[in-house]
């Protein structure tokens, strides 16, 4: 617990803009850097932290249970990515929520009080503020260690705590602070408004035209709709998250689907998870405010990782029950989606694998069979929901080349991309290929030994950090979601040759139609012999 | 060729020593579950520097050849490249090599009269520690390529929309 946190570019985020803090009203906005000696904490902080452990304490039972019950037994110590890839023993979960049960002994427990150090116990001071900057944000709140304690103790949970309370002193980060502001102000991260949304989506419907021939015409902020459609913003502007976003647009126009896209609940991701349980609250209200505008049915979630833990976890507690809104039924199968009797949002791949086992898609797996594809368990989707069959199914279905990284590292026991809950920053490369390590090492040993060359995942952060971790870690390996494989089997109504893929790449399982003999051959002559 | 003899005869310590100076480049805690821990998947840090540790004295003892030493160099580096070190401490691992063949048959190469021989195998050593700067600075490198690249592709369709992605350096922003 001595050594101090150095803060040197790469292993520390940029702080909160003063302006993002007030744009949401957060305490003690101002200008400020890590790597100051000064960090400009309210002038009585230790009496906010003080009142904020003790309020939190009461609040929920779980945070007061897992300050008390750890015996240290060590059983989660070595299940951390960020220790596994960093070598930095207080990322060991039993560590890292030391930090804070430290100060909790030393600051509420009598015999801490009075033996201090002696009852494991330590005082607040501003060194202690700092450290837990350092190490809270050294934790994706990915829940692998909890599945390993016999006592069921989440460091995720300990860890939500301690940013809550570091955010009351205006200690938050950049990446999340400023999504959070943009996400309030005009409903996704990057503060794009409704009309750049829209073009985007526009922009988007070209590329299937030009490489599938098909021209969709969905709706925005229709009144009426059915169904409205979630998904993180970054699917519609980030690659390769748009090539999903792509596959969303195709299977909805494949089956007929009556719904919508909101420009205003543009965002399914919630960085207010990352700030505190109110901020999460506030953002998710908004997905459920706008199906009420629209009056829509129910609610259709896309690839998004935190987005479902929120609706599975918290929804009901902070906003629910959405009672304007219907049980939801697969339009297209009858199916009822009776896991969803509260949350009345229902995930993409469960409606997908719904219309595939009804046999509602038309499929041609072969189009897949230039990729060998894995698939990355996100571990809000894994853990957070037991999402686990659903997508495997899928892609067994559309790919033919389907394998699974090593059992120890997938489902429940899923390592981490390392950059999730808000740490996929661009100056923090360094810190999350350090716990991305274990995620990549695993899917160095399928793509080695099995060939595999596309790491498939249901969540749009995933889609954003892995790229540059497999650069690192595994070259030559893609990625993609779970709807991008989907929309490349998808045999369209009225499609064209499909001679390109959505990534508007030459197709490499492209067969030209056999029925087209005459015209075959005379491109066959053109190419010369083969 | 004899000090190679003497080199065989004891690998394993000579490599068990030399595992254990790379591991205590790591805080205790640590160092004591990158030895203990078996399993790839759950020490794959431990698992690459038992790995490779042994690739690389395979070398030093065939002589050393870039292209062949590369890759196993790589596996190590490439992981220490992106932990808390400096490149020194990063890189200290192949020197310690030294080290510790001295500390192992230091003795029977003074009574073989061996000194020579090991000579040699020092400067093949330090050209190994060449290569790994190599190695190291293209890790480095690339970090940085990545960083960039991130951060276009975060906002493709934005950039791309503007027409200011530039895809490949050298070439026309696309639509120009
Ligand atoms: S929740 Fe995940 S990141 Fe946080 S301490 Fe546990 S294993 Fe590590
Ligand atoms: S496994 Fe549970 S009880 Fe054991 S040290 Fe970790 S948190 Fe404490």
């Amino acid at each position: 617990m001595d050594t101090k946190p150095e803060f040197k570019p790469g292993n520390y985020l940029y702080a909160a803009k003063a302006s993002a803090l007030e744009t949401v009203g957060l305490p003690n906005p101002r200008d400020w850097n890590p790597t100051d000696d000064d960090w400009k904490l309210p002038a009585d902080w230790k009496g906010v932290v003080r009142e904020g452990i003790a309020q939190r304490l009461e609040r929920f039972r779980t945070f007061k249970l897992f300050m008390d019950i750890c015996v240290r037994c060590g059983a989660c110590a070595d299940k951390c990515h960020f220790f596994i890839g960093s070598g930095d023993p207080k990322n060991m979960p039993v560590l890292r929520a030391e930090l804070i049960r430290s100060i909790y002994r030393g600051e509420f427990k009598t015999a801490g009080k009075i033996l201090g150090r002696l009852a494991g116990g330590r005082k607040l001071t501003e060194e202690v503020i700092k450290e837990w900057f350092y190490y809270f944000f050294q934790c994706t709140e990915c829940r692998r260690c909890s599945v390993f304690c016999p006592y069921g103790i989440d460091t995720a949970e300990i860890t939500i705590i301690a940013r809550e309370i570091i955010n009351l002193l205006g200690c938050n980060i950049d990446w999340i602070a400023s999504p959070v502001a943009n996400c309030f102000m005009t409903g996704n991260h990057l503060g794009l408004k409704p009309h750049t949304f829209k073009e985007n989506a526009e922009y988007l419907l070209d590329d299937i035209e030009e490489y599938v021939g098909v021209k969709i015409e969905p709706s925005f902020n229709r009144k009426g709709a059915e169904i409205l459609f979630v998904t993180p913003s970054g699917d519609i502007f980030a690659e390769p998250g748009i090539f999903t976003f792509m596959g969303y647009l195709m299977l909805f126009e494949h089956i007929g689907l009556d719904y919508t896209w909101s420009t205003y609940a543009s965002e399914g991701g919630n960085f207010g998870f990352f700030t505190s349980h109110e901020m999460m609250k506030r953002l998710n209200a908004k997905m459920y405010a706008e199906a009420e505008r629209l009056g829509v049915k129910w609610i259709l979630g896309g690839e998004c990782g935190h987005m479902w833990r929120v609706v599975h976890q918290y929804m009901n507690t902070l906003n629910g029950p959405p009672d304007f809104l219907d049980q939801p039924v697969n339009p297209i199968t009858g199916t009822r989606f009776d896991n969803a009797a509260s949350t009345k949002m229902v995930h993409i791949s469960e409606f997908t694998a719904d219309l595939i086992k009804n046999n509602k898609l038309k499929l041609d797996p072969s189009q897949n069979d230039h990729y060998t594809v894995t698939f990355h368990d996100s571990c809000n989707t894994s853990r957070g929901m037991g999402l686990l069959e659903e997508p495997r199914y899928i892609i067994n279905n559309v790919c033919n080349n389907f394998v699974d990284m090593a059992p120890q590292t997938i489902r429940e026991n899923t390592f981490c991309c390392g950059s999730g809950s808000g740490l996929n920053a661009g100056e923090y490369l360094e810190m999350r290929l350090r716990g991305g390590l274990p995620r990549a090492n695993a899917v160095k040993r399928v793509a080695e030994d099995k060939g595999v060359n596309m790491l498939s995942c249901v969540c749009a952060i995933d889609r954003a950090v892995f790229p540059a971790l497999m650069d690192y870690w595994v070259p030559g390996t893609d990625v993609c979601g779970v709807t991008e494989l989907v929309a490349n089997a998808l045999v369209m109504e009225g499609q064209g040759e499909r001679e390109y893929n959505l990534r508007g790449e030459e197709n490499p399982s492209y067969v030209p139609p056999p029925e087209s003999e005459g015209e075959a051959e005379g491109e066959a002559g053109e190419e010369g012999e083969e | 060729m004899k000090l190679k003899t003497l080199l065989a005869k004891h690998k394993s310590a000579i490599v068990k020593q030399w595992i254990n100076s790379i591991v205590e480049t790591y805080p205790s805690e640590t160092a004591k579950f990158l030895k203990s821990k078996k399993d790839q998947f759950s020490n794959p840090v431990g698992h690459t520097i038992m790995a490779e540790t042994n690739n690389l004295f395979e070398q030093v003892m065939e002589g050393i050849d870039r292209e062949k030493v590369t890759p196993f160099l790589d596996r190590l580096i490439r992981v220490r490249a992106i932990q808390d070190f400096t490149p020194s401490q990063a890189l200290s691992f192949v020197f310690s090599l030294k080290y510790v063949i001295r500390r192992v048959v230091g003795s029977e190469i003074d009574t073989e009269a061996l000194d020579q021989e090991l000579v040699d195998l020092e400067a093949s050593i330090d050209y190994m520690a060449l290569v790994a700067f190599d190695v190291f600075m293209g890790c480095r490198e690339q970090l940085y390529d990545l960083k960039v690249k991130e951060i276009h592709s975060n906002a493709y369709s934005l950039l791309r929309r503007a027409k200011i992605l530039v895809e490949q350096p050298g070439e026309e922003p696309e639509n120009a």
